[in-house]
């Protein structure tokens, strides 16, 4: 209880554009400021093929319900302020860095090498240093979901240095 | 009725289902619509029917699966079974874990047995009522669920209604499928094609999921010993027969809704309950009357939920968009044609939701305890396993990889929204019915020569509009009677 008061008084004494309210409101009307000029770069149907609306009315509408909807969470949030959430620890970045890991990887060497990759990276940093399961994590279980998926689904994977070797 | 299930080959997917569904519901974090979501490419193997089986034994057995990690360590396996946790836990702590999680699976089963019953009398009705429906009904029925999911589902309405709009702007992105013009494809080639549904889903519960058990890793779970699930005494039944019977009313009912199916309506099961008990003061120490009321409440939204998805395809929760997605990549469109083409196929439907039932009685009965030791399993050890499986899952159904990294994408997105207070549910069902609103709405200014006022002369379409004005209105007087 004390922490919440707490947390509620330290809340109160942000500026208001510190505050989660403001900046999750501000990105989602910024986004769809951004998204709703795009709209107007949609092409535009000849009135002669033109049936019912143009196809960027609807998801304009969808924008401006969104960005009048933020607008209403933002001033109700002034009189009831969200609840704050705990910061956020070290290993979810690391696990938020390891997806950035992962999309490189994939991109520029091999796609199970990126799996591999993130696996040992995700179980150690979560505390796991046993190599029996670190290797089960990121080479056993790996190459189990791999012949699966092959040999089951038939599914061909995209090109890589380790994914080549199998089928060349 | 279950005619069509006598085939060894669909004993075993039920079988497989129901089994793959209890330890889907037994992890915390997991459960039937990440898990189906998951399965989803396998089912490619599959015939129709057998895949449908899969899906819904999957969503039966997962949504009672949950209540055994809610009774044993207090967090529930699926968010449906979090009333459970209020007295499961309790009782479990006062040395009647065995009592409680026995009422937790004859209620469940009670509760699912119902809504099937419901599913087999209803869904025709609905389906023939839908012969009368045209594009502007159809719009209008839509609408009504996006308003629906608003204002029943957890948490705030207004937060409901824009995760329900982005929902339906996801579903806008590639080519306009009236005119082929590219919308927010920013010449990306792969998104003429549009977003998947599965890498949306697999990404907001499965990845989002991953992050928020990296910031849980100092969370110690307390587990309850449990030596054997035991039958409800006839003591426990005199007292709770009528809060079982009305919960699986109430659950069905709300499961029809299009909203968060089982959460919502175990919430709603449980607070009746203690309105309607002699003993409210027990709620929250130990009730197995609250158990019952929740138990059987959220495994009756199960029936419920696949009446709109079946007659109308209009998903009723989270796991029927995922099984509605399963039917139409199978090719079977949902419908009332469907119920007219191929009854064979609905029956099959219906049979396997009535055995899956009694299956995961007889599972949850005899193996609770070897369930409930997979919750030892590791996060460090099972997260990493979950993502290799989601990655593949996702690759495989179209082969690319664009697939995989959108999945990321929305994890972190639903990372994001949940801890910011956005249900990602409404983003899964506004997907899905982002096309029939589109499509729906701009057929109708067709046939109306683009006069908006010619939906009010249609009697049907404008009782959905009244329905959602008052689904819209319903929150706001909520909160001034909360006040008062």
């Amino acid at each position: 209880m004390n922490n919440v008061r707490k947390q509620k008084r330290a809340n109160k004494s942000l500026p208001f554009f510190f505050k989660d309210e403001f900046k999750v409101s501000f990105i989602i009307v910024f986004i769809s400021i951004i998204l709703l000029i795009s709209t107007f770069s949609f092409d535009i149907v000849p009135p002669i093929l033109n049936r019912g609306i143009q196809p960027a009315t609807f998801p304009k509408a969808l924008l401006i319900l969104i960005i009048s909807l933020t607008l209403i969470i933002y001033y109700l949030s002034i009189k009831n302020p969200w609840k704050i959430g705990k910061k956020l620890p070290k290993t979810f970045f690391l696990t938020l860095l390891s997806f950035l890991i992962f999309v490189i990887i994939s991109k520029t060497l091999d796609f199970f090498l990126a799996i591999s990759v993130l696996s040992i990276f995700v179980s150690y940093n979560w505390g796991e240093r046993r190599i029996f399961y670190l290797l089960l994590v990121s080479i056993i279980f790996p190459i189990l979901v791999f012949i699966f998926f092959e040999t089951i689904l038939g599914l061909r994977f995209p090109p890589g240095i380790i994914t080549n070797l199998y089928y060349y | 009725m279950l005619t069509p299930l006598f085939s060894s080959k669909l004993m075993i997917v039920l079988l497989f289902g129901t089994l793959f569904g209890l330890i889907l519901g037994v992890l915390p974090g997991l459960g039937p619509t990440t898990g189906g979501a998951l399965i989803l490419p396998f089912t490619m193997t599959l015939d129709p029917l057998s895949a449908i089986v899969l899906l819904t034994s999957i969503y039966c057995a997962g949504t009672y699966g949950g209540a055994i990690t809610a009774v044993l360590i207090n967090t529930p396996g699926t968010p449906a079974a979090a009333a459970t946790c209020l007295d499961g836990y309790p009782l479990a702590q006062k040395g009647e874990a065995g009592r409680a999680l026995g009422m937790a699976t004859v209620s469940s089963t009670v509760g699912g047995i119902f809504s099937v019953i419901i599913l087999v009398f209803f869904a025709p009705l609905l389906a023939k009522l839908a012969y009368e429906f045209g594009q502007p009904e159809y719009f209008a029925l839509a609408i009504f669920g996006l308003t629906m999911l608003s204002s029943i589902g957890e948490g705030s309405p207004i937060k409901n209604l824009i995760a329900g709009a982005f929902g339906i702007l996801i579903s806008t992105i590639g080519k306009d499928f009236m005119t082929s013009i590219d919308r927010f494809t920013y010449g990306i080639n792969e998104l003429s094609v549009g977003i998947g549904f599965i890498p949306v889903v697999v990404g907001l519960f499965a990845i989002s999921e991953m992050l928020t058990q990296s910031t849980l890793l100092d969370q110690v779970f307390k587990r309850v010993a449990l030596k054997a699930v035991k039958l409800p005494t006839k003591d426990d039944y005199k007292k709770t027969w009528k809060t079982i019977l009305r919960s699986s009313g109430i659950g069905s009912f709300i499961g029809v809704l299009p909203a968060e199916g089982g959460t919502v309506a175990s919430l709603i099961g449980y607070s009746e309950a203690k309105r309607f008990s002699k003993n409210p003061e027990e709620f929250g120490k130990g009730s197995i009357e609250g158990i019952a009321g929740a138990e059987a409440a959220n495994n009756a939204a199960t029936g419920g939920a696949m009446v709109p998805t079946l007659a109308l395809g209009i998903p009723g929760s989270a796991t029927t968009a995922v099984i509605l997605t399963g039917l139409i990549i199978h090719g079977v469109r949902p419908g009332p044609d469907l119920f007219r083409e191929q009854p064979d196929f609905l029956y099959g439907i219906f049979g396997a939701m009535l055995i899956a039932n009694v299956l995961f009685f007889i599972f949850g009965f005899f193996g609770a305890k070897i369930f409930a030791r997979i919750t030892l399993v590791p996060n460090k050890i099972l997260w990493p396993m979950i993502f290799a499986v989601s990655v593949c899952g996702t690759y495989s159904l179209s082969q690319s990889i664009i697939d995989v990294w959108i999945m990321l994408f929305f994890g972190v997105l639903g990372f994001f929204m949940r801890r910011f207070g956005f249900s990602v549910v409404p983003v899964i069902i506004g997907l899905i019915l982002g096309e029939l609103v589109e499509g729906t709405l701009r057929q109708s200014l067709v046939i109306f020569d683009g006069n908006w006022l010619m939906f009010l002369t249609r009697p049907i379409a404008l009782t959905f509009f009244i329905l959602s004005l008052i689904a819209l209105a319903f929150p706001l007087l909520r909160s001034k009677k909360q006040k008062k």
